[in-house]
């Protein structure tokens, strides 16, 4: 956890609130008679321009961009599977990815895949702080987009303030009426586009206006359009500092050395209002002018230090920068930077950055392994899959020779798009034979074939003929193999004293 | 109630009136959101009478405004399931058993529809797994005793077996202990013989006597070598399944009492495709027959 860096000389704005220790706009008066609801207090963020500024708008059209155009991306898999390049198909249980197909009995890629990107949100935290809050994260991007549409109908900062205050009128009316529609316009496009990634999508639009789509998609549709207009255009901030859990979970990610949106409490201080052509000696760089405060989309004030409400998106900076190339001081005031960089400077020390750290290493290193894993298993994943489920009643059968058989169900999955012939064959067991009913039989193995990205329950019959002193369970491995692979499974063969 | 009534010290609650030992009687009010329970009862009960099927009467009952019948409710469902099944149900009427069990996703489908059918009727006597017990045959083995082929299974389910159906496989092991055809030492002789017949160890002297009460006794049912006839349902005595019990006390018992069990003949209560269906499910799951 980081330390908090004491405002030196500080303002009637102090805040006395400990890092990590819930919102802290809570009440004064906790516990008897408090409210549990706080009002939102609303917030006006102003528009500034500069580096991050730009970098947030490109994120904001290429993470919109992805979200909006990839189920549309068409990828030939041949005419037994969909054509589209992303696909998540619970109808027929597939997951579509580009070249990636995968089955239901496959969830742990899922899972491989949370784990790396958890993973990859830990290491990219401890290095530069909160960049997928600031940058990628979708309530970031839509409340990013939502206050465009806002200042595009009721102006930037000090004329949306007016346009609240000021009493009900035509003007007002529209301009909010208008904001309201095109809020509802982009909620739908959003939760429209949704269900595109579960559909075939052209099939899918063309339904969804016609009026035959499944429920399911209008629904899913329905709910995504009101979380997106009420989450973007009226929790906002919110969303973050209540709703949102990681808040809370990256004070144990961030450490002295994680580069985070930092007021350099060194330089800035003492701060105060500075009149042109005075001298800037005894005094810090911060003038007050509260610019990095009204360009905050959270609603804080970065000077108190790093906070819960901070999403790292950098827009103080940006609005800094540009007050002191006015005031004629070097840009950089507000920057990302170290907390033990800040403390370097304050004790007259050159501040070191330190990327490389026990922390930083742990998550690396997990990383690669989970990221090698995953791409060990989809590099040298099999075509050719196989279950089998031993038959439990009855667990065994004697024939009238006196030989043993067991049953067995085996799935047999073939994974590709292509038509395959896959030979049944069980090892370990001398004298084996195998039969199925409806499935020819060629020197002691079955010959089945399956459908393109098809399965097969098949019910196997194993019999053998078995020495008296052989033992009550004998292990044994079904083997399935054709030209594209081959999948193997253990089971054992179960034999007894019954009907003798 | 004219008189005020007496109110307890410590509560300042009514009582009653009501004391045992010393103990009285509190009149606290029924809970308010009990009570309010209450009524919600009674105007639900009122609108369940309306609209639901709720009076009996001499003639009947009262039928409701929304005609509600759990009786159609059921018949529409069964409806709905046969609308459902549909293509595969109709290919199961009219393909061959032979087709059913060579087709991969029609067997699959004769499968499921015979695995409930069997669980539901046959169970009861060849038990879930099909193994049978003492006196009822085991269905998952090589050993049929009217034969194991399709057409064999699917007319021993349609006229079951000593059913009293005019067509039912029908045979009878007589009672020679019981009914004094055979005298006990002959039968003892005869237990001696079945055993060695599966080639285990008997007494041979008892095996020498009773070869030709064999060959006069049994062999037009089971056979000069004792393998048994399927046409007759007499079961194989030369092999290691037993449907009375293998030990010697069994087949002395057997041969005694003459034992023979009833299959129902499920012709009269079952459609021809469920038939069909139940054929090839006890085909498959017994490894294909004999």
């Amino acid at each position: 956890m980081t330390t908090v860096i004491d405002t030196i000389g500080a303002t009637s704005q102090a805040r006395t609130t400990a890092k990590g220790g819930g919102p802290p706009s809570r009440p004064e008066k906790s516990g008897d008679g408090a409210p549990l609801y706080k009002k939102r207090e609303p917030i006006y963020p102003k528009l500034v321009h500069g580096r991050w500024r730009a970098i947030k708008w490109a994120m904001l059209i290429a993470t919109l961009g992805v979200y909006y155009i990839l189920p549309w991306l068409r990828w030939n898999r041949g005419p037994s599977a969909p054509s589209q390049a992303v696909l998540v198909d619970f109808t027929h249980a597939r997951f579509y990815f580009f070249f990636i197909q995968l089955w239901p009995q496959e969830i742990y890629y899922f899972t491989g895949l949370l784990v790396v990107a958890a993973l990859a949100l830990f290491l990219v935290t401890a290095l530069f702080g909160r960049l997928w809050c600031g940058y990628a994260c979708p309530q970031t991007v839509w409340t990013d987009l939502y206050i465009v549409v806002e200042r595009l109908f009721e102006g930037d900062r000090n004329a949306r303030m007016r346009l609240d205050a000021a009493p009900w009128s035509v003007d007002k009316a529209w301009r909010k009426g208008g904001k309201h529609a095109v809020w509802i316009v982009i909620a739908a496009m959003t939760g429209g586009a949704w269900v595109f990634y579960f559909h075939d999508a052209p099939t899918l639009m063309r339904q969804l206006f016609a009026g035959t789509a499944p429920m399911t998609a209008y629904i899913s549709a329905a709910a995504l359009t009101f979380t997106t207009y009420a989450l973007a255009g009226g929790m906002r901030e919110q969303v973050c500092t209540y709703m949102c859990p990681w808040p809370r979970i990256q004070g144990a990610m961030l450490d002295d050395h994680s580069l985070q949106v930092t007021y350099r409490v060194d330089r800035g201080e003492p701060r105060g209002a500075h009149k042109k052509d005075t001298s800037w000696e005894g005094r810090g760089d911060c003038v007050d002018c509260k610019q990095c405060v009204v360009a905050c989309p959270m609603g804080i004030d970065i000077r108190d230090g790093s906070q819960l409400e901070c999403i790292n998106c950098a827009l103080c900076i940006d609005a800094c920068d540009d007050i002191m190339d006015k005031v004629g001081r070097p840009r950089g005031l507000i920057a990302f930077d170290t907390d033990a960089a800040v403390l370097a400077r304050e004790a007259g020390l050159k501040p070191r950055h330190q990327f490389v750290r026990s922390r930083t290493l742990y998550y690396s290193v997990t990383l690669t392994l989970v990221s090698g894993l995953m791409l060990y298993g989809l590099v040298t994943r099999s075509p050719v899959a196989l279950d089998v489920i031993r038959d439990r009643n009855p667990t065994f059968v004697r024939l009238s020779d006196g030989e043993i058989r067991n049953g067995y169900t085996l799935k047999l999955m073939n994974r590709s798009n292509d038509a395959a012939t896959y030979r049944i064959g069980i090892s370990g067991l001398a004298g084996a034979r195998l039969k199925a009913v409806g499935v020819a039989a060629s020197g002691g193995a079955l010959n089945v074939t399956l459908d393109p990205d098809g399965q097969r329950a098949l019910q196997v019959f194993v019999t053998a003929p078995l020495a008296e002193d052989q033992l009550q369970s004998t292990p044994a491995t079904f083997t399935i193999a054709s030209p594209a692979g081959v999948a193997e499974k253990k089971t054992v063969f179960l034999s007894g004293d019954e009907g003798r | 109630m004219s008189a005020p009534r007496e109110k307890d010290e410590h509560s300042g609650v009514e009582t009653t009136g009501h004391e045992w030992d010393g103990i009285k009687e509190l009149d606290n009010p029924l809970p308010r959101w009990w009570l309010w329970i209450f009524y919600a009862c009674i105007a639900y009960a009122i609108g369940y009478w309306v609209l639901m099927p709720a009076w009996p009467g001499l003639h009947g009952y009262t039928h409701g405004l929304l005609h509600n019948s759990a009786r159609a409710t059921v018949a529409k469902d069964l409806k709905d399931l046969a609308a459902q099944r549909g293509a595969a149900g109709a290919r199961l009427k009219s393909a061959s058993l032979e087709q059913i069990e060579a087709d991969p996703k029609l067997q699959s489908y004769a499968l499921s529809v015979g695995q409930s059918i069997f669980g539901d009727n046959c169970a009861t006597c060849h038990g879930q797994g099909g193994t049978g017990g003492k006196g009822y045959p085991n269905l998952r083995d090589d050993v049929w005793l009217w034969g194991g082929k399709l057409e064999d299974i699917e007319h021993t389910i349609r006229v079951g077996v000593r059913s009293g159906d005019p067509n039912a496989r029908f045979s009878q092991m007589p009672a020679f202990g019981r009914d004094g055809m055979l005298p006990a030492a002959q039968v003892d002789d005869l237990t001696e013989y079945v055993t060695a017949l599966s080639h285990r160890k008997a007494d041979a002297a008892a095996v020498a006597r009773a070869a030709p009460i064999f060959r006069d006794q049994c062999s037009a049912c089971h056979g000069a070598d004792g393998k048994g006839n399927q046409a007759f349902g007499a079961p194989n005595l030369t092999d290691a399944d037993w449907l009375y019990g293998s030990g010697r006390a069994a087949i002395h018992d057997q041969i005694w009492n003459g034992h023979g069990g009833v299959m129902p003949a499920w012709g009269h209560r079952f459609d021809d495709a469920t038939i069909k269906a139940l054929a090839v499910y006890i085909h498959v799951k017994s490894g294909g027959g004999q």
